[in-house]
């Protein structure tokens, strides 16, 4: 008889195509149908972030875990939209995503992500096929001496070429500050206050993968600049 | 929790890392000093032996990505065997089967090395 793993429970099952079929309330649904996208799949120059903040200790690292899955949409930046499923974060859970490319616009880029992990220490994000970045992104929290440390770590690549153009124009900064925002918030709602976010940048990979070039027929970057383009086409029509 | 161990074989021109016990974001020294012995040994291929893996979270996960990519950037081939059908389905969610040669047996993993 084989003895199923320790970690067996943590894990999501393997699936082929995604299915947004348990988050309400978002508008657009561009994740189901797609596969989950991971680094190993993306284009553009493989980076890993690590985002800390140190609390006082008062929290243990499953407490602060614990609140961050069961509020983590209001702890994102203003904005942005996370509609978070109807189970909330467990392993297999899809959530939907609305966010701002640029802080303040009103025009948004739909999409989502996967729990591929969740224990009571960390849980881990899969981007789907279509999003900006093809990333592994875990957030978790441990015992450092008396503190315990809150910390989110993405390893990304953008997805096509268009998204590392992007990207090199501004739009790493952008998910730089994206996630030192995030967990600044995290910090102030376990009681930090105003909380210093270290943040540590490594490029593993300076390579792009040319022979992921033709993610862009999924982008939900040029499917969100084509909507925004026709929208007066479709406001005229619609008269 | 019991702690990473790395083995490190030479079968020809492959290196067989052999991982035991738990693997997580803690693993990272171990592992890429294993790798990285297997490398400067003059490895052209090396394979990951799982058989006495216990345990992998999603940091562990993330150390394979990028042991994949220091792999494919520094043009070795990565195999891997000895992996119980869970470590598999995670290895097919994450879509890093499709970047590690996966073998049944030892054997097979080795001939394919030398091929």
């Amino acid at each position: 008889m084989t003895i199923p793993s320790r970690d067996a429970d943590h894990w999501a099952k393997p699936v082929d195509r995604l299915s947004a079929a348990g988050v309400a309330g978002a508008k657009v649904d561009s994740v189901s149908g797609k596969r989950v996208s991971g680094p190993l799949q993306g284009f553009g120059q493989l980076w890993q972030k690590t985002f800390r903040v140190e609390l006082d200790g008062a929290l243990s690292p499953q407490e602060v875990i614990a609140a961050w899955k069961d509020r983590f949409p209001t702890f994102w930046p203003k904005g942005s939209r996370f509609y978070a499923p109807l189970a909330g974060i467990a392993p297999g859970e899809v959530a939907l995503l609305d966010i701002a490319p640029v802080p303040g616009s009103p025009v948004k880029l739909s999409t989502g992500v996967m729990v591929v992990y969740a224990d009571d220490e960390s849980f881990t994000f899969m981007t789907p096929e279509g999003h900006t970045l093809s990333a592994w992104i875990t957030f978790s929290a441990y015992r450092d001496g008396d503190s315990t440390v809150v910390q989110a770590q993405a390893l990304e690549r953008t997805s096509d070429p268009f998204d590392e153009l992007a990207y090199m124009l501004g739009g790493n900064r952008m998910n730089d500050r994206f996630w030192r925002e995030t967990l600044a918030n995290v910090a102030r709602a376990m009681g930090a206050g105003e909380a210093t976010v270290d943040v540590q940048v490594v490029c593993i990979d300076k390579r792009r993968q040319w022979r992921q070039a033709g993610n862009v027929r999924n982008s939900a970057t040029l499917r969100t600049a084509r909507h925004t383009l026709t929208a007066p086409v479709r406001w005229l029509t619609r008269r | 929790m019991s702690a990473t161990t790395i083995g490190l074989d030479r079968v020809g021109s492959a290196a067989i890392l052999r991982i035991a016990g738990d693997v997580t974001s803690g693993s990272e020294g171990d592992l890429m000093a294993g790798f990285n012995s297997a490398i400067d040994a003059g490895a052209a291929a090396v394979i990951l032996d799982f058989a006495g893996m216990e345990y992998m979270n999603s940091g562990g996960i993330g150390l394979l990505v990028t042991l994949l990519v220091r792999a494919q950037r520094g043009g070795a081939r990565l195999l891997a065997t000895g992996l119980s059908e869970h470590y598999r389905q995670i290895l097919s969610l994450t879509r890093i089967d499709e970047a590690i040669e996966i073998f049944d047996d030892e054997a097979a993993a080795v001939a394919a090395a030398g091929d």
